[in-house]
């Protein structure tokens, strides 16, 4: 049994990778807000807040478009709505007895990857190990986006077109791994890239912003999936 | 960009996403049982960005031809297991010498 002090510094320990990888990412979330037309406080007091790199990224191009408040706020439910489940099955990883307090806090920095490395410690998960976890990769997210909108500036126009890619990396390392060797999800991906790309060339739909497609596609897609495709087996995966 | 009108999306933004994150945490208890409702959660991340990559990607870049190499080059290096560090700078690098034969 650890102390609290012996699950903060491991959690930190195990953290450093994920802050390294915040720091790359967000660096281009900081250059795609300056471009959006936040200012740098603007934009490290997103990445402090909401801690999600989708998110904030259809954020941005919602807040450019100045799109209705209504729409940002159902756009984030879709896209973060992840976090939902993560969030639930962390709920059967601490233990049960586990204060209020603890989860108020642990809520917050529930993000993919901070999931991911707290669903793999065994046996029950220490709330100071998810704040040795916080407590680096925080502070990743915030630095890269502060530095991105800073250094976009300074950054020659050749440097910004290269690192404007890097988030559709990031987000393409995130669904592609899980789908190989995974006829649905692989199909599913594709289906939605083509429906995607049909929603932007019709005319008689180009008058949807990107937000609503991204809710009506998911809505749509997901929930086909989830009438074809039930699926019965994945949440073993998180015991 | 109106300054009070942007933070004001920005906090609606985190209000949503950290009730997103805390409901469950804090309320749910029981496992769902609801196949339906899991299955579609379950498919929502990968749906979502797929249809955010895809074509916004093509218009990332300077060009839409680096964009596409871009594009390959991380599908190529995400299906063979790179982090999301690598996949995202490996995608950057390609486009950037993409770009120094196009310009």
């Amino acid at each position: 049994m650890k102390t609290k002090i012996g699950e903060w510094k491991s959690g930190i320990k195990n953290g450093i990778p994920i802050a390294m990888g915040y720091f790359a990412v967000s660096f281009t979330f900081g250059i795609l807000a300056k471009q959006a037309g936040l200012n740098p406080f603007e934009a490290v007091l997103m990445s402090v807040t909401n801690l999600t790199s989708a998110g904030q990224f259809a954020g941005l191009t919602l807040i450019a478009s100045a799109a209705a408040i209504v729409e940002i706020a159902v756009t984030q439910l879709i896209i973060n709505s992840r976090y939902f489940l993560m969030s639930f099955a962390l709920s059967q990883k601490i233990d049960p007895n586990t204060p209020v307090f603890h989860r108020l806090i642990m809520a917050y920095g529930i993000t993919d990857e901070v999931f991911g490395v707290s669903i793999a410690v065994p046996g029950k998960l220490s709330p100071y190990y998810a704040y040795g976890l916080m407590s680096v990769a925080v502070p990743g997210w915030a630095l890269g986006t502060l530095f991105g909108v800073i250094s976009g500036n300074i950054l020659p126009p050749r440097m910004i077109s290269a690192l404007s890619i890097a988030l559709f990396g990031m987000l393409l390392a995130v669904i592609i791994p899980p789908a190989k060797g995974n006829k649905i999800l692989t199909g599913l991906i594709v289906i939605s890239m083509v429906l995607s790309l049909v929603f932007a060339e019709l005319q008689i739909l180009q008058s949807i912003s990107s937000g609503v497609k991204i809710i009506i596609l998911t809505i749509l897609i997901a929930g086909i999936a989830a009438v074809v495709f039930p699926v019965k087996e994945h949440t073993h995966e998180y015991e | 960009m109106n300054m009070n009108n942007a933070i004001f999306y920005i906090l609606v933004m985190a209000v949503v996403t950290y009730l997103i994150r805390v409901l469950p945490l804090t309320i749910i208890r029981k496992e769902i049982k609801n196949v339906f409702i899991r299955s579609f959660l379950y498919y929502v991340p990968y749906v979502t960005l797929a249809v955010m990559v895809f074509p916004a990607i093509l218009d990332a870049t300077a060009s839409p031809w680096s964009a596409l190499v871009g594009f390959i080059v991380a599908i190529l290096f995400a299906y063979r297991g790179a982090s999301l560090v690598s996949v995202a700078l490996l995608a950057s690098f390609s486009v950037f010498v993409v770009e120094l034969f196009l310009y």
